[in-house]
């Protein structure tokens, strides 16, 4: 048996508890120690030292707290050695609990416990502050929170490792030198600053769901890690429609997932094999759009949720209830006008009205560079039976995307046309 | 407490040229306002209006003979009006203090901390 081959069973334990509680971790020692570089610096040190004695002794009953006052130990020691003469480092080593203190670490594990959530809900608002780029908030939010490597994100974006990692350093050094505040917004910046952490957590989660490829599991788990998220989101803030209207985008997006590639070729929803679906995941998603109903305080997400609920809860493609979906889209463009929007209603359109009408309303649109506009253009023309036009489209939407799957879909569509 | 420049820009000399004196009067009242509330607020270092750009010099020492030349430093149209230095214990506290300076003067605002060093 290869040693190196196959991670033992208390490696993959270890990983697991440790990317569940990296963000937990961190939140705290930022908290702590007032530096997000010591914070992950002694988190990592916290990692190598429970991959050196867990195996031996395996998992202790409280792997979080095991971690936190490692880490925190690990960080008084990096502290010490650098000898700073910084105040404020003076005042976390007087906070931070002694080793051999019993009543201190006691007393820091119970206000641990009462303040872990907080410090989980600043550390995401930091990471999404609207001072930092779009493109650092979601390279920061998955090393922090998440847990990924700079190697792992840079893969799932596809861009240089080096280019990441320098992308980390400059986010936490803005957060440094411009002097962004750990805390939660005030009350009257809430709403604002909130719609920016779901914005990230939707680009997280969209950039794994748009990769249909099964040979990059780092990308599948972006969903999983944008859903986990969101849910951590979803129980410190329990009263925000909009992230339980998220949550159950997302939920109702992943349940498809089994469905929509097959043979390395993407399956439009009307032909998916529901039966794939995960059923549980779309219960979870009907109850969260069901709550958000009641609450009465629509919003984008939950429009969008909406929307896929309409197409969930149908047996068949053909029971889909179309006029609900155009209904809802009426009431997504009136809050949120855009031509997306207005492209996605003009395919509801279509099914209601027939293949013209909708054709008609997509060709108003100017979103030529839009590969979903091409896709859903050449649908049209095809079953309106203009196939000449309808294979004009087709390449032009093959052009536009780099999806292996999406590609061999549109292709395939391509050869099926008669010759026109 | 750290200390930031807010400075203003605007986005061509034509911009400011266009305002009427109704203008001028309602944005001079608008900073006047805005002043007072830093001030009370502890938030006031320094601040001024600058002159226009017609009014700008370039001077170059790096060489052993200075060039003065004519003009502002920036070749594009955009160009700086004036600043505030505030003191703000982080920069959520800038912002808002420029959002309000920004809505004052009636253009953008760019925060910049200090060297702390």
């Amino acid at each position: 048996m290869a040693a190196d081959r196959t991670p033992s069973a208390t490696a993959r334990d270890i990983e697991r508890v440790f990317r569940a509680e990296h963000g937990r971790l961190v939140a705290t020692l930022i908290r702590r120690f007032g530096d997000i570089d010591l914070a992950e610096e002694s988190v990592g040190d916290a990692l190598v030292a429970a991959v050196q004695t867990w195996p031996g002794r395996g998992v202790p009953p409280n792997p979080g707290a095991w971690l936190t006052t490692t880490a925190a130990n690990r960080a008084i020691d990096r502290i010490r050695r650098e000898s700073t003469r910084d105040s404020r480092h003076r005042e976390a080593l007087a906070m931070a609990p002694t080793h051999h203190d019993p009543v201190a670490e006691r007393a820091a594990r119970a206000e641990e416990v009462g303040v872990i959530e907080d410090d989980r809900l600043r550390l995401i608002f930091t990471c999404c502050h609207p001072a930092l780029a779009a493109e650092a908030r979601v390279a920061l939010t998955l090393r922090l929170l998440g847990g990924l490597t700079a190697a792992e994100i840079a893969q799932a974006f596809l861009v240089p490792e080096a280019t990441m990692a320098q992308r980390l350093t400059r986010a936490k050094r803005k957060i440094k030198t411009a002097g962004i505040p750990y805390r939660v917004p005030q009350a009257a910046d809430l709403p604002g600053r909130l719609a920016g952490v779901l914005a990230v957590l939707y680009l997280i989660f969209n950039e794994g769901y748009l990769s249909t490829s099964d040979r990059d599991p780092v990308r599948d788990d972006l969903c999983a890690e944008a859903i986990r998220l969101t849910r951590v989101i979803r129980s410190l803030l329990p009263e925000e429609p909009e992230v339980a209207g998220l949550l159950a985008l997302m939920l109702l997006n992943q349940a498809r997932r089994p469905a929509r590639v097959a043979g390395g070729m993407l399956v439009t929803l009307d032909e998916q094999d529901r039966t794939a679906w995960d059923r549980s995941l779309i219960a979870e998603g009907h109850d969260l759009v069901r709550e958000c109903l009641r609450r009465n305080r629509p919003g984008h997400y939950q429009l969008l949720a909406a929307i896929n609920a309409v197409h969930t809860d149908a047996r068949t493609a053909a029971a889909t209830d179309w006029g609900q979906i155009v209904a809802l889209y009426d009431q997504l463009r009136a809050a949120h006008p855009s031509p997306i929007v207005e492209l996605n209603r003009a395919v509801a359109v279509a099914e209601l009205d027939g293949p013209a009408v909708g054709l008609e309303l997509i060709e108003r649109l100017d979103l030529d560079g839009y590969h979903a506009w091409h896709v859903a253009r050449a649908d049209l023309l095809r079953r309106l039976d203009r196939p000449g036009e309808a294979a004009d489209a087709y390449d032009r939407a093959v052009a536009l995307t780099d999806n292996q799957a999406e590609r061999a879909f549109l292709l395939g569509r391509r050869a099926e046309l008669r010759d026109g | 407490m750290k200390q930031y420049m807010l400075s203003v820009h605007h986005e061509s000399p034509d911009e400011v040229a266009n305002f009427s004196d109704e203008d001028m009067q309602r944005m001079f009242k608008q900073v006047d306002e805005f002043n007072a509330k830093v001030r009370e607020a502890g938030a006031w270092v320094f601040a001024g209006g600058l002159e226009g750009i017609e009014s700008a010099t370039v001077v170059d020492g790096r060489g052993s003979q200075a060039i003065i030349t004519d003009g502002p430093f920036s070749e594009t149209k955009e160009y700086l009006g004036g600043f505030w230095i505030i003191q703000a214990p982080d920069l959520d506290a800038a912002i808002e203090w420029a959002r309000q300076g920004s809505a004052a003067c009636e253009g953008r605002v760019e925060v910049r901390p200090f060297d702390q060093a």
